[in-house]
């Protein structure tokens, strides 16, 4: 078993600074995650070389997968960092930070990016105000909930972003976890009083016709998300809607 | 005019509710929050959110649903709002259902509940097993809608500093520090809501998110905010120890027929599943017969730490016993669990279906927090639907929701009622802080320029004084200490001797808090800064929770100082001339302490009164009884 635990970390002192790889090694303990020893390190800034430096900058809160605060890439793979276990990873463990999103500092990224897409495309249920009607939401089919709960775990983490060979900064497609979102809302039965204009959205530039079906998304998302086929589905729903934009007027 | 915003700290359920209801009455919302509102610690909740709407045949009814959550709470919170919060319960689910949360379904098509501890009806609405993740998401999704009209502003990534206190002493604003560029900035608001969760992070390791320090609620109180309860803390029974927080399996395991165990000899090293049953000591099911391992959080945590610390029962002569699924279907498990076994093979790396986890008592919730007024409806004895009274603190114009106060659960909270609280106090403050705002002769103006810049530059001052400070401590290591403190001196169970050695030791860290030197003296993104800050506040908030603990001589709750204890006469039940005594002594106890601990800040640390609770709705005839 491993004396040490020994990590390269790629730093960015801030957006426009040059990144460098900085390297750490600290006792070994069983039972660590890439966040604990994050926090490990900030506690002791030391570096390989026995410098002390200013403690590596990330962004985590839940600990638990379920919060998407803390996406890297550990060894070349986006995940979230606290899920990463350093007994399954294979050192010198490699944390990198997103690429796909401007870099703030070290491994902390700007993933604004993504909640401006959920806006976009009106990921939300219309209700009329937050009071009690009296009523609940029509009903739903056990069947039908258990598919809508797969993309209702979607956590904005950015992972599918970083492996879409499609989304780039210097193009403008929505990306993977917003079409889930459209996916989901469109099924409920009245977040789908919104289906036309979603689909509007994702039937413009950016939109749906810019996946390029690499499917790297679905095999990505920590979640188990069906990326891929609410893709397949919001191909036929922008179609159908084509068609009656077409002939509806 | 344009409308003054209304400032929203914190974007968990409570603050996306408070913010929800604000911009529904026309007001503007600054919301600000340490990260995307998406990431709060409101997605960890994992069981459910209770409200009666008795689906099961089980006579369900809303007056049960107020007795449990009073006697759960061992009768110290204020009942008018308990009224209200129950009676509430229904509508507020239905409403979330209406905003598309992704709630169980029974086959024809209409909202599963589950059971859940304490409780013996079936009223836990549930969406898998991430209820609180599907919950916040869906206030996160109608304060986009409201985002997109141009109501509500996001302060996203930015640390709430102070308050800007006009010379009455009234709330007038705020100042934040923007994460990134850690520029100080004062904020003009009609009214504050802080929203800011929970305080577990005082204890190191804990259920909670890593950003839940409570630094806000101590930063207020500093201000000059009363602060009750502080001792009431609510450890859960069934944590999983780890290096970065104590990850927790939900109490539903225990709801869906999980067992606590452990070998009947001590120091048995067999593997868990070579053990005979008949080897087995099931503790909490031949304690507590009739509600077995579903006895509410505080009995069962003490359960366990009696087993382990007094009976040296522990696993190996370890702090830990088994959480057991195994003998449930696979099935069954997947379908109502699957979301907490998935984070238990994700981050132990077993599979709980087939080998019992082992689990240990975790910090988890703070009942205390921020003192909370109410206006009471005397025609109902309930909380007055809309006054701005509610949820106000004892600073005018600041409110307080969710966790960070202190209303709803008295000495210990019931499973799912947390998800409940923080919703249900969301709504009620952010109508409170629009009424306060609509009545208040000075709304809708703004302080002079300088009253603003001057607590801006007060602030910026603090940071230039911890960024220039050149002393030998180290930040993120004090924060360990206090925790290894809190944990082993301010725990499950007290004495006090020890809470009068946490005092000692604790203004021992709050001087060394001060001579600190950070590793990060930049002005970008800089982490060290804003948690240097954080650790000074969480100490303070250690120091109120250690010395309401020390005052409070009974057991209460989560609160237990065995030398105080009143024990139920084994075996004896109403009639019996034992038991009557002791419902006697406990009747006599309550005269003296059932009441609230009010602390007000000073400059020689936290000064102590009591006031009275509130009992007008059940008052307290009978001691709790879980056998």
């Amino acid at each position: 078993m491993a004396k040490e635990i020994h990590v390269r970390i790629k730093r960015q002192a801030g957006p426009d600074a040059k990144s460098y790889w900085e390297e750490f090694k600290m006792p070994y303990e069983s039972g660590h995650n890439c966040v604990s020893v994050l926090m490990y390190l900030r506690e002791h800034p030391v570096n390989a070389k026995g410098e002390k430096v200013e403690p590596v900058v990330w962004e985590s809160n839940c600990m638990e997968e379920v919060c998407g605060a803390c996406a890297m890439i550990v060894n070349g793979t986006p995940r979230q960092a606290c899920a990463a276990l350093i007994d399954e990873l294979q050192q010198p463990i490699v944390l990198e930070p997103l690429t796909k999103f401007p870099i703030v500092r070290d491994l902390q990224v700007d993933r604004q990016a993504m909640f401006d897409a959920l806006l976009a495309v009106k990921a939300w249920v219309p209700i009329d105000g937050t009071q009690d009607i009296h009523r609940h939401a029509p009903l739903i089919s056990p069947k039908e909930q258990d598919i809508r709960y797969l993309f209702s775990r979607c956590m904005s983490c950015g992972c599918c972003l970083e492996v879409c060979p499609q989304y780039r900064k210097d193009a403008r497609f929505i990306g993977p976890a917003a079409l889930g979102q459209v996916r989901l809302h469109n099924s409920h039965p009245t977040g789908g009083f919104f289906k036309e204009d979603r689909l509007h959205v994702l039937m413009e530039p950016g939109g749906i016709a810019d996946c390029g079906n690499a499917q790297n998304c679905v095999k990505i998302c920590p979640k188990d998300i069906p990326l891929t086929s609410a893709i397949g589905e919001l191909g036929r729903q922008t179609t159908i809607q084509w068609l009656r934009d077409l002939f509806v007027k | 005019m344009a409308k003054q915003p209304i400032a929203v700290i914190g974007g968990g359920l409570g603050g996306l509710w408070a913010t929800l209801r604000i911009v529904e009455d026309g007001f503007p919302v600054n919301l600000f929050s340490l990260f995307p509102v998406k990431r709060s610690h409101s997605c960890c909740a994992q069981g459910g959110i209770n409200a009666v709407l008795d689906i099961k045949g089980q006579d369900d009814s809303v007056w049960q649903h107020i007795v449990d959550t009073i006697k759960g709470g061992d009768y110290l919170a204020d009942q008018p709002p308990i009224k209200s919060l129950c009676e509430g319960a229904p509508g507020l689910i239905r409403t979330f259902d209406r905003m598309g949360v992704t709630f169980s379904r029974t086959p024809e098509g209409i909202m599963d509940q589950r059971l859940f501890g304490g409780v013996k009806n079936r009223r836990t609405c549930f969406a898998g097993a991430t209820t609180g993740q599907q919950l916040l998401y869906a206030v996160d999704e109608q304060v986009r809608a409201h985002e997109a009209k141009g109501m509500v502003t996001k302060y996203e990534f930015w640390d709430f500093l102070s308050l800007v206190l006009d010379d009455e002493g009234d709330c007038r604003g705020l100042t934040a520090m923007d994460l990134n560029s850690m520029e100080v900035r004062a904020f003009p608001a009609g009214a504050v809501v802080l929203a800011t969760g929970g305080l577990a992070l005082t204890y190191g390791r804990s259920t909670m998110s890593s950003n839940s320090t409570g630094a806000p609620a101590s930063q207020v109180y500093q201000q000059g905010a009363k602060f009750a309860n502080g001792e009431f803390i609510q450890f859960h029974p069934t944590g999983i120890p780890g290096h970065d927080k104590n990850r927790l399996m939900s109490e539903a395991c225990r709801g869906e027929g999980g067992r606590i165990w452990v070998p009947k000899k001590a120091g048995d090293t067999r593997d868990p599943l070579e053990i005979p049953e008949k080897e087995r000591f099931y503790f909490l099911e031949e304690w507590y017969p009739a509600y077995g391992n579903t006895v509410p959080r505080d009995v069962a945590s003490r359960e366990v730490c009696r087993v382990v610390r007094h009976m040296g029962l522990g696993i190996g002569g370890k702090d830990l016993v088994y959480l057991d699924l195994t003998h449930l279907p696979r099935d069954f498990l997947e379908t109502r669990l699957g979301g907490i076994l998935e984070m238990y093979r994700t981050f132990v790396g077993e599979d709980p279906c087939e080998r019992p986890m082992a689990i240990f008592p975790a910090t988890h919730y703070s009942m205390g927090g921020l003192w909370v007024d109410f206006e009471k409806d005397e025609r109902t004895g309930a909380m007055a639907s809309v006054s701005p009274k509610n949820h106000a603190t004892s600073i005018p114009g600041l409110y307080a929701c969710g966790e960070c106060d202190f209303a709803y659960h008295g000495a210990n909270r019931l499973g799912a009622n947390s998800l409940l609280s923080a919703s249900f106090s969301g709504r009620v403050a952010g109508d409170a802080a629009v009424a306060y705002v609509k009545n208040f002769a000075k709304g809708g103006q703004e302080l002079s320029e300088s009253d603003y810049e001057s607590e801006r530059k007060r602030q910026d001052g603090i940071n230039r004084t911890i960024i220039a400070s050149d002393g030998n401590e180290n930040t993120f290591a004090l924060h360990h200490e206090t925790g290894d403190l809190m944990r082993e001196l301010v725990f499950v169970e007290r004495s006090n001797d020890g809470l009068d050695r946490s005092l000692d030791e604790l203004a021992k860290l709050k001087e060394r808090s001060r001579n600190i030197s950070l590793d990060d003296k930049g002005s970008w993104a800089n982490q060290s800064l804003a948690w240097a800050r954080q650790v000074q506040d969480m100490i303070v908030l250690a120091e109120v929770i250690a010395k309401c603990a020390r005052q409070r001589d009974e057991c209460r709750g989560s609160h237990y100082k065995a030398e105080f204890e009143l024990k139920i006469p084994e075996g004896k039940f109403e009639g019996d001339p034992e038991y009557d005594e002791y419902k006697a002594q406990w009747k006599t106890n309550n005269d003296k302490w059932l009441k609230h601990t009010i602390v007000t800040h000073s400059e020689d640390g936290p000064q102590i009164e009591y006031k009275p609770v509130d009992t007008s709705i059940l008052a307290p005839e009978k001691p709790r009884d879980y056998r």
